[in-house]
């Protein structure tokens, strides 16, 4: 395997943009990459897209956004895995890299969420989990990971206060973020005073509804080097997938995904948790944070809700966790929420993060955790300055 | 919804049936190709008890249309009596009533009506096992 690197990012504002199509998105955010980068060509490109069929009636991605990208005949494919389907680009970028097929590679993330009514969005969202046992019943999202809170709360006491803190630092952190949809801060009393959604989540614990593009370049660390710019190395990549369907899993208060994909990571690494300076993960809900950062190996399970509340994963905390605002505060266009992760580990371990949000510690690792549906697939990886 | 997509699945949602593998024992509700626990490929069909203890619950209030007019509604996960989960709706209560570990019982209900169609739709829901 050839090594890794990320040598430009960019992406658009996350919003409700309705002067933007899906492909201007795409587009947009490739061009900021490509500039970053400072490539002159790409090989090929990875498109990573949830579910543009139902939400805008377009399908075959490769296709349109090579050509909107000026690319004529440019290799591309796009790949879906849900709301992982960003993280899953990234991953096939990496290994067509790593296995010396290509030497330049465009991966990128997209979704355009809001040319649909709410329930149009609704169903388009279902459709990450199963059908016929869980949607039929009339499971949606919000309620899939109230499942999960309820039972993490009966098993480990987990609390009210805690789901607030995770959303509380996430729209902490995402007030200093230029690119976050909702970039302002929110308190503990008007979190648990919004309006309730699926019990106990209310609309503050839920990641929104969201446009937006990202998009990153990579390459051989070889090249990388050639372009006399610093890079960040890609250490560690995991994927893992679980049940589709919650109830088919053992254990309601872990993400076992999440955990075999991050055992993989850290494996091609050659590193712990110990070893990783802060993380972006999947926060779609508040619940989601806290149950993640256990599967994670970050806190024991049923102590994670604990450490959120006194700061140990705030900017300042021991380990901090969605420095961007995460998908609660910067936004959620499924597929391209992998890849804007990535976009934030770069920024950080360059030392480049907007607004007062740069960690002060000179972070050196950083880790992501990309999740499909309420957990059936997941994407780790483990970033580090070249 | 399409009426093929309802009837293949009137199996499992109208009867209860399940495959129970026939080296390991696993039951997998509905049934699999393929046993996930030894990989076994043969199944014997058993139809699943109608009793078991709720999980965990969710009161939907931003409900999908089809459901609309059932809005705020429960949903559960139960494990049977035999080990199988389910998810289904949680009715025949004040959602307020509802607490993890009670017992339910399954029953035969209507679960949904296609907006789109008018389609109803009908299979199982969680039961309070007093009722
Ligand atoms: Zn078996």
């Amino acid at each position: 395997m050839r090594d890794v690197a990320v040598v430009g990012v960019g992406m658009t504002k996350f919003g409700e943009v309705w002067e933007k199509s899906l492909r201007d998105l795409f587009v947009e955010a490739a061009l900021a990459a490509i500039d970053d980068a400072g490539v002159d060509h790409v090989d090929y490109m990875t498109v990573g897209c949830m579910t543009s069929g139902l939400f805008v009636g377009q399908e075959h991605l490769a296709s349109l956004m090579a050509d909107y990208l000026g690319q004529k005949h440019l290799g591309a494919c796009r790949v879906e895995s849900a709301c992982a389907s960003g993280g899953l680009a990234f991953r096939t970028a990496f290994t067509e890299i790593a296995s010396g097929m290509s030497d330049i590679v465009l991966a990128g993330g997209v979704e355009k969420m809001t040319d649909i009514s709410g329930d149009g969005a609704t169903y388009a969202l279902a459709a990450a989990a199963d059908q016929e046992y869980e949607v039929f019943h009339g499971a949606t999202f919000p309620g899939l990971y109230a499942l999960m809170a309820v039972a993490h709360m009966e098993k480990y006491g987990t609390t009210r206060e805690m789901l607030s803190a995770v959303s509380v630092k996430n729209h902490n952190n995402g007030s200093m973020n230029p690119y976050a949809q909702y970039p302002f801060k929110v308190t503990r009393e008007q979190v648990e005073s919004s309006v309730m959604v699926a019990s106990p989540l209310r609309i503050l614990d839920c990641s929104p509804i969201t446009d937006g593009g990202a998009a990153v370049i990579l390459t051989t660390v070889d090249i990388a080097k050639k372009l006399g710019k610093p890079f960040i190395r890609v250490i560690g990549s995991g994927v893992a997938t679980d049940a589709i369907a919650l109830h088919s899993r053992d254990d309601l208060t872990t993400l076992k995904a999440t955990k075999v994909a991050a055992e993989k990571a850290f494996k091609m690494a050659g590193k712990t948790i110990k070893d990783v300076d802060f993380a972006e993960v999947h926060d779609c809900f508040t619940i989601a944070e806290i149950v993640v950062s256990e599967s994670l190996g970050l806190f024991e399970p049923g102590k994670a809700g604990e450490a959120v509340l006194k700061g140990e994963t705030g900017l300042d905390g021991s380990f901090p966790i969605n420095t961007s605002g995460g998908l609660k505060s910067k936004g959620h266009p499924v597929g391209a929420t992998g890849v804007a992760q990535i976009i934030e580990l770069v920024k950080q371990l360059r030392g480049e993060a907007e607004n007062g949000r740069q960690l002060k510690t000179d972070p050196r690792i950083g880790m992501t955790q990309n999740m499909g549906g309420s957990g059936g697939s997941t994407l780790v990886h483990i970033l580090e300055v070249g | 919804m399409f009426p093929s997509r309802i009837w293949r699945e009137s199996k499992h949602r109208y009867r209860l049936e399940a495959g129970k593998c026939t080296k390991c024992g696993k039951v997998v509700f509905p049934y699999r190709l393929i046993c996930p626990v030894c990989g076994h490929r043969e199944f014997e069909k058993v139809i699943l008890p109608e009793t078991g203890k709720l999980l965990t619950y969710s009161i939907i209030r931003v409900a999908p249309s089809q459901f609309t007019d059932q809005a705020p509604y429960a949903i559960g996960i139960a494990e049977l009596e035999n080990g199988v989960r389910l998810l289904a709706q949680v009715a025949d209560c004040e959602v307020d009533d509802i607490k993890v570990g009670m017992d339910v019982r399954i029953e035969f209900r209507r679960v949904q009506t296609d907006s789109h169609h008018g389609v109803l739709s009908y299979g199982y829901k969680f039961v309070p096992k007093w009722y």
